[in-house]
């Protein structure tokens, strides 16, 4: 799926992110110490999964690459469970559990 | 998770050991430490090696081998951020743009970081990178939550529970990454594991949206990043996040000032 994209380049990401984390987990530990955070900053850092992770994915659900871009009732539907039953739960496992049945499940059925 | 007003390191308080955990805790050889974190690290493998796994699946999928799965999993160690980076590559985005999209998710450590700095303020540079390196979302959380619990724990008591938990829960997700893409170079081309990424995202944010405030960066970064689909990939991601962060911080900003005006 990846076919364009060059070795190099790939390890280059995995290195590049992998120091950067690092950086981030030692920056106070390590180096910034006892220095105060403005209190916006903290507040914006608090958001950053719940704004990230639902930004990437978002397109993903409704224009599904494995379609061509087209909304599809099963990939619609497993996304749909998959936020319910986590929302529900709060447990990751059992919403990818309730998704992939879902998923799999309609799948089966429309085919 | 995130760090509150909690009580400081206090090792000269003359208050005994009130309760008969806080005392087992305190008697704690290093090593007794190292295994009661360990242990206490235990449930959560429920969820590390079941992610870990369906990242190797994921990641052999996307047309990574077995080196490259393994790189992300031993030199980035952090789940979202790993998903994230396999997604954005799979779309083919610029490697900025997957570096940039791969650090935001794991800003929130930074915070953890800082939040640590009261309690291990004593450790030495290797043992700082050792904490730096393994501070995942679960071993902050196990931790410092024992540090609050028991505030005149020894440093050498707190770094060694931090290092059982560490410990019990990094080397499993290693493990299982190295499995899932075993596992995932077996799987036929027809099932649809296209998915599989998707719903382990919505799977992560749903539990996560526990106020009002998440509930509105969610919401903002999934209207502009829907918005700016057009864009080239992984840009509109950028521009969304950060609106969505911002949200979340103003909508805590406001609620917080109507409770104290209340």
């Amino acid at each position: 799926m990846s076919g364009e994209m060059s070795d190099l380049k790939i390890w280059v990401i995995i290195i590049v992110l992998g120091i950067g984390t690092f950086l981030i987990r030692w920056s106070f530990l390590g180096a910034l110490g006892d220095r105060e955070l403005p209190g916006w900053f903290l507040r914006m850092l608090r958001y950053t999964p719940v704004a990230v992770l639902p930004a990437l994915v978002a397109p993903l659900v409704l224009w599904p690459a494995a379609t061509g871009g087209q909304p599809e009732p099963a990939r619609l539907a497993a996304a749909a469970a998959t936020v319910a039953v986590g929302l529900l739960t709060r447990n990751v496992i059992l919403a990818i559990a309730a998704g992939a049945v879902t998923l799999f499940g309609l799948l089966y059925l429309l085919a | 998770m995130a760090p509150s007003p909690a009580p400081r390191p206090d090792p000269q308080s003359s208050t005994p050991a009130d309760d008969p955990a806080s005392a087992r805790a305190l008697a704690r050889t290093p090593g007794a430490a190292f295994r009661h974190g360990m242990l206490q690290a235990m449930p959560f493998l429920l969820v590390i090696i079941p992610f870990s796994l369906l990242f190797g699946v994921v990641a052999t999928e996307a047309g990574m081998d077995l080196a490259k799965v393994m790189g992300f999993s031993v030199l980035v160690l952090a789940g979202a951020s790993q998903f994230t980076a396999i997604q954005l590559i799979t779309d083919n985005a610029p490697a900025i743009i997957v570096i940039l999209s791969g650090l935001a998710v794991n800003l929130r450590m930074a915070m953890y970081s800082a939040s640590l700095v009261p309690w291990l303020r004593g450790a030495t540079a290797t043992q700082k990178a050792w904490l730096a390196y393994a501070l995942i979302d679960q071993s902050y959380a196990l931790s410092i939550q024992h540090y609050e619990r028991h505030p005149r724990l020894s440093l050498s008591q707190r770094l060694a529970y931090f290092a059982g938990t560490a410990t019990m829960l990094c080397v499993p997700w290693l493990i299982a990454t190295w499995m899932g893409a075993t596992v995932g170079q077996a799987i036929p081309e027809e099932v649809a594991l296209d998915f599989a990424m998707p719903i382990t995202f919505l799977a992560m944010i749903a539990p996560m949206l526990r106020t009002l405030a998440h509930m509105a960066a969610c919401f903002i970064a999934v209207a502009m990043a829907l918005a700016l689909a057009w864009m080239p990939s992984g840009l509109g991601l950028l521009i969304a996040a950060p609106l969505g962060m911002a949200a979340g911080a103003l909508v805590e900003y406001w609620v917080e000032r109507k409770r104290s005006t209340t």
